[in-house]
């Protein structure tokens, strides 16, 4: 079995890594394309087994093919150490699943240096599965910054006019951000206590758990992790590169940041901040909730008047996120057990978005809401699509979207009902920019531009239907998700309370 | 010892050679042939074979930390005469006696890295200076070189009369009067009126020499006026030497009276930080954007006179290591341009995408994102403030600028890999193949130190 020679943690942060690297050296436009898909289809293979190996609560055995550490730097009680857990797997899969994806539906797409661009694509996943498998601190930190570099390159270099500086403003926010959360790395580390005889501490993410933090230690460190995550995801008021980049970014970049990326904020937020300083999130929680809250009422605000398709995608993110945020720190089970279900959803619902602008904006040259019009009698069945990726993101019942936001809601009013009353007022927000959005594009009087539109190619078509489905599945029976997850939550949740 | 006697023969050897070399190349195989010897001696006493046993009194100590750090001073110095030893043909007629001055600096460098009391510091450092003064002016029809080079010299001597006053203060200060720094050693308590006067002039006269704010106002000028080469030299293996003889004279004469000087170091290190990094977003020029980025770096080695624990020490050699070889290496390609400013860049990574591709490499060190050197450098001098634990702060501050920097190193790699060129230019570099792969090595060795910085700290403790 593979799990016994090389763990998963490990294969899923190398086939990207090194096929990233050998893409740098092809040449040959369509064979580079069919060599980055059949890369992602590789660790998505990779995903799906390990998924076989995930119930590691009833088979003890399966730890070892999921968790392994070598030793890196053991002069300062820091080692390469990869482990699965619940979430681990959960989001891994969401990585392995939503690359091909991705791919496919750009397949037709053309980019300069397609040899560079596949490459950095590659190398960006494989930074982002390091981050959600990292169980070192420094590592993480590590793939953290990684993640990054590739998606810097990759928005500066293609995408539309204003991109060097939107995305310039994006790196300088998030480095920011990710040096605060070094100096709280190695301001916790210096109270960790160590593993093993040759450093004095450890940057293990044990050792941080069991870090002797006062509760006066643990209010400024939360913030310097808080600023690092909520840059990420974004949380309001930190949102602010967001849109420009969106805007400005090519669209398989832009699916990667808004359907993969933001998840390294939430699960920095569950997996290092909430169990590390417990005292801290009983004291902020609130503050940071409250402004989930307003970021949500706020982005759908806003998102009602974006006549930008990309930059309404954009918006209605910020609001889907500051939902999961608040719900983060509601710090109950079902308010966790929602996020888990949600960073899923929303990465499949997002991606499905995108994929859907990308194929209006080709085929009808322009991403205007006011422009547009009439779209669903030229291609009915995108149509279809659109309306049900909007139901799901409205998040109706028998979608996704309806059994995540509804745990999530019930967390919040279990914290507190008058703030999930507001967040329920997103929601019903929400309803009103999709619909008018999905009404204005795709019904009323067809005009010129939806007449001479074309077809969207039938890649496309099937990446679609592959989200759709996924949309309805988990929609009617999340219980998997549910399960595979459910350690994590209880996990995180015995060292919030008990601490 | 066999460094410091070695670089002065040898800069006697390249001087006199000057006479006798015919073709203009041979001064430069020459200075790599010598520094190839010094490096190996250096080595070889590291492994305790001396050539030479001169009884110096106790006046010189030998400790594998400082001829560790002579080992990085001469591999840089090495790499440095390998990338750039053909320009430096150009900036004059004169080509070996400016290698032989810099053997003579390198011995300054040697002393700093050995000196074990104050005496032998002044030496080294004018040692040190001295051949610096003039290879700032050695371009001599370039105005601002002389200009300079004028500065530096006014600036320099008046920092080192500085220095000798602290070195005269302390030596009657102290109950011994002894000039030997560990006799200085004060133990716990207060420090007398005399001493604590001497220290401060020391603490000046050495900023000096660092270019810590606020004693900096040469260094920008100097950096930029003095020809590329030799500012790529300055801001690297001069700089990094007198840090390293900073934290050997603070930490083994004022160790123990840590906490009565900790807060002046921490201004001047806000103050380096500050002034360094937000002065140079607004560059224009490449080459004075790096002067001014040297400031912020000469910023994050204070950190480690601020923290001055072991992991400090740890600090300094990777930070110095880290930050020499990404200078050297971005400067060698600088170096090669004709058009210094920011544009310049412009397409250059479709015009040499190898070269690019390295220069990418030395601004990311540069700004210290990890995988490179310069992150775990900054990583380990921030560790080490951290771990003292006092004006945190300053780290905060310090990261502040750390993103700072990100905004001027960044804005050179849109130049190189984000923008078209401009109409008309297609400048093609004049470079060997050589010169491509050593540019490769030097970043492959930056991305080394940043995956296992071991392989440079392990050293210490041999």
């Amino acid at each position: 079995m593979l799990g016994t020679y090389y763990t998963f943690p490990e294969l899923l942060i190398w086939i990207p890594l090194i096929t990233g690297i050998a893409a740098i050296f092809i040449k040959n436009t369509k064979s580079i394309k069919t060599f980055a898909l059949l890369s992602s289809i590789a660790t998505l293979v990779i995903s799906i087994i390990s998924l076989f190996y995930s119930d590691i609560a009833h088979h003890p055995e399966y730890f070892y093919f999921n968790n392994v550490s070598y030793v890196w730097m053991p002069y300062i009680g820091s080692s390469f150490s990869v482990g699965l857990d619940g979430m681990g797997f959960l989001l891994t899969f969401l990585t392995a699943f939503s690359y091909p994806l991705i791919f496919a539906a750009t397949y037709k797409s053309e980019f300069k240096n397609p040899n560079g661009f596949f490459a950095l694509m590659l190398l960006s996943q494989a930074g982002i599965m390091g981050v959600f498998v990292a169980t070192d601190a420094l590592l993480f930190y590590f793939f953290w910054e990684l993640a990054l570099i590739p998606l810097y390159f990759l928005c500066s270099r293609w995408g539309g006019e204003k991109k060097i500086q939107a995305t310039f403003k994006f790196f300088v926010y998030t480095f920011l951000g990710s040096l605060l959360m070094l100096v709280g790395i190695i301001y916790v580390y210096m109270h960790a206590p160590a593993v093993s005889a040759d450093s004095a501490h450890s940057f293990s993410l044990n050792s941080f758990y069991h870090a002797d933090l006062s509760a006066h230690q643990q209010g400024w460190l939360f913030w310097l992790f808080f600023a690092a995550f909520a840059v990420k995801i974004p949380i309001f008021p930190f949102h602010t590169w967001q849109p420009d980049v969106y805007e400005q970014s090519n669209y398989p970049s832009v699916m990667v940041l808004s359907g993969i990326m933001v998840k390294m904020g939430v699960l920095g937020m569950i997996r290092w901040l909430l169990p590390i300083f417990p005292s801290a999130v009983a004291k902020y929680s609130h503050i940071v909730i409250v402004l989930c809250v307003i970021g949500i009422l706020y982005a759908s605000c806003i998102a009602l008047y974006q006549n930008d398709l990309k930059r309404f995608v954009a918006w209605s993110s910020i609001a889907h996120l500051g939902l999961m945020g608040a719900a983060v720190f509601s710090a109950n089970t079902l308010g966790l057990q929602g996020v888990m279900l949600e960073m899923l959803n929303h990465g499949i619902n997002i991606l499905a978005l995108w994929v859907i602008v990308d194929i209006i904006e080709k085929n009808t040259g322009v991403r205007k809401i006011s422009e547009l019009s009439g779209l669903a009698a030229k291609s009915p069945g995108l149509a279809i699509f659109l309306v049900i990726i909007a139901f799901a993101n409205i998040a109706l019942p028998l979608s996704n979207s309806f059994v995540s936001e509804f745990l999530m809601l019930n967390g919040l009013f279990e914290y507190n009902k008058w703030i999930a009353a507001f967040a329920c007022l997103g929601i019903v927000l929400s309803a009103v920019y999709m619909l008018s959005m999905v009404q204005k594009t795709f019904y009323g009087k067809m005009n010129t531009l939806a007449e001479q539109a074309k077809k969207m190619s039938g890649g496309q078509g099937v990446v679609l239907f592959i989200l759709v489905i996924a949309v309805l599945a988990l929609g009617i029976y999340p219980e998997p998700v549910i399960h595979l997850t459910q350690s994590t939550v209880t996990n995180i949740l015995s060292k919030v309370i008990i601490k | 010892m066999n460094a410091i006697i070695i670089t002065a023969l040898w800069g006697v050897v390249m001087m006199f050679g000057g006479v006798f070399f015919k073709k203009r190349t041979t001064a430069n195989y020459w200075a790599i042939a010598g520094i190839l010897i010094v490096l190996v001696a250096n080595i070889l006493e590291f492994f305790g074979h001396p050539f030479f046993n001169v009884d110096s009194r106790g006046m010189l100590r030998f400790d594998s930390l400082g001829l560790h750090f002579n080992t990085i001073i001469f591999i840089c110095t090495l790499l440095f005469f390998l990338l750039n030893g053909r320009d430096v043909e150009k900036v004059g007629p004169h080509v070996s006696e400016y290698f032989s001055l810099m053997f003579f600096v390198l011995c300054g460098a040697s002393i700093l890295t050995s000196f074990n009391t104050l005496l032998l510091l002044f030496l080294g450092i004018e040692i040190l200076s001295i051949p610096l003064y003039i290879l700032t002016g050695s371009d001599k029809r370039n105005l601002k070189g002389n200009e300079a080079s004028l500065k530096y010299l006014l600036m320099g001597a008046f920092s080192t009369g500085i220095l000798l006053m602290g070195i005269a203060l302390i030596y009657g200060g102290n109950s011994l009067g002894s000039f030997y720094i560990d006799s200085i050693n004060l133990g716990q308590g207060h420090l007398l009126p005399l001493i604590a006067a001497g220290l401060v002039l020391l603490l000046v006269g050495m900023s000096f020499k660092v270019s810590a704010v606020p004693f900096h106002f040469w260094a920008p000028d100097v950096y930029d006026g003095a020809p590329a080469v030799f500012s790529s030299f300055m801001m690297t293996i001069v700089k990094i030497a007198a840090f390293f003889a900073f934290f050997r004279l603070f930490q083994n004469s004022f160790g123990t009276m840590h906490h009565e000087w900790q807060t002046l170091i921490a201004i001047i290190t806000a103050a380096t930080l500050l002034l360094g990094n937000i002065t140079a977003v607004f560059q224009r020029s490449v080459k004075r954007m790096l002067a001014y980025s040297s400031l912020s770096h000469a910023g994050f080695l204070m950190f480690v006179l601020f923290a001055l624990n072991d992991t400090a020490r740890e600090g300094l050699l990777l930070y110095a290591a880290a930050y020499s070889l990404a200078t050297i290496g971005i400067f060698a390609i600088i170096v090669k341009m004709n058009d210094y400013s920011i544009e310049g860049f412009n397409g250059f990574g479709k015009r040499q995408p190898l070269i690019a591709f390295t220069a990418v490499i030395f601004l990311l060190s540069l700004t210290g994102i990890p995988l490179t050197a310069g992150f775990t450098a900054k990583f380990y001098v921030l560790m080490a403030a951290i771990k003292d634990g006092h004006q945190l702060w300053l780290v905060i501050l310090a990261v502040v600028c750390a993103a700072i920097g990100a905004i001027y190193y960044f804005r050179v790699i849109q130049a190189i890999y984000f923008k078209d060129p401009v109409e008309g230019v297609n400048e093609q570099l004049n470079v060997t193949a050589g010169f491509k792969w050593l540019l490769i090595i030097t970043a492959a060795l930056i991305i080394l130190l940043g995956i296992l910085p071991g392989l440079l700290i392990d050293w210490i403790y041999y």
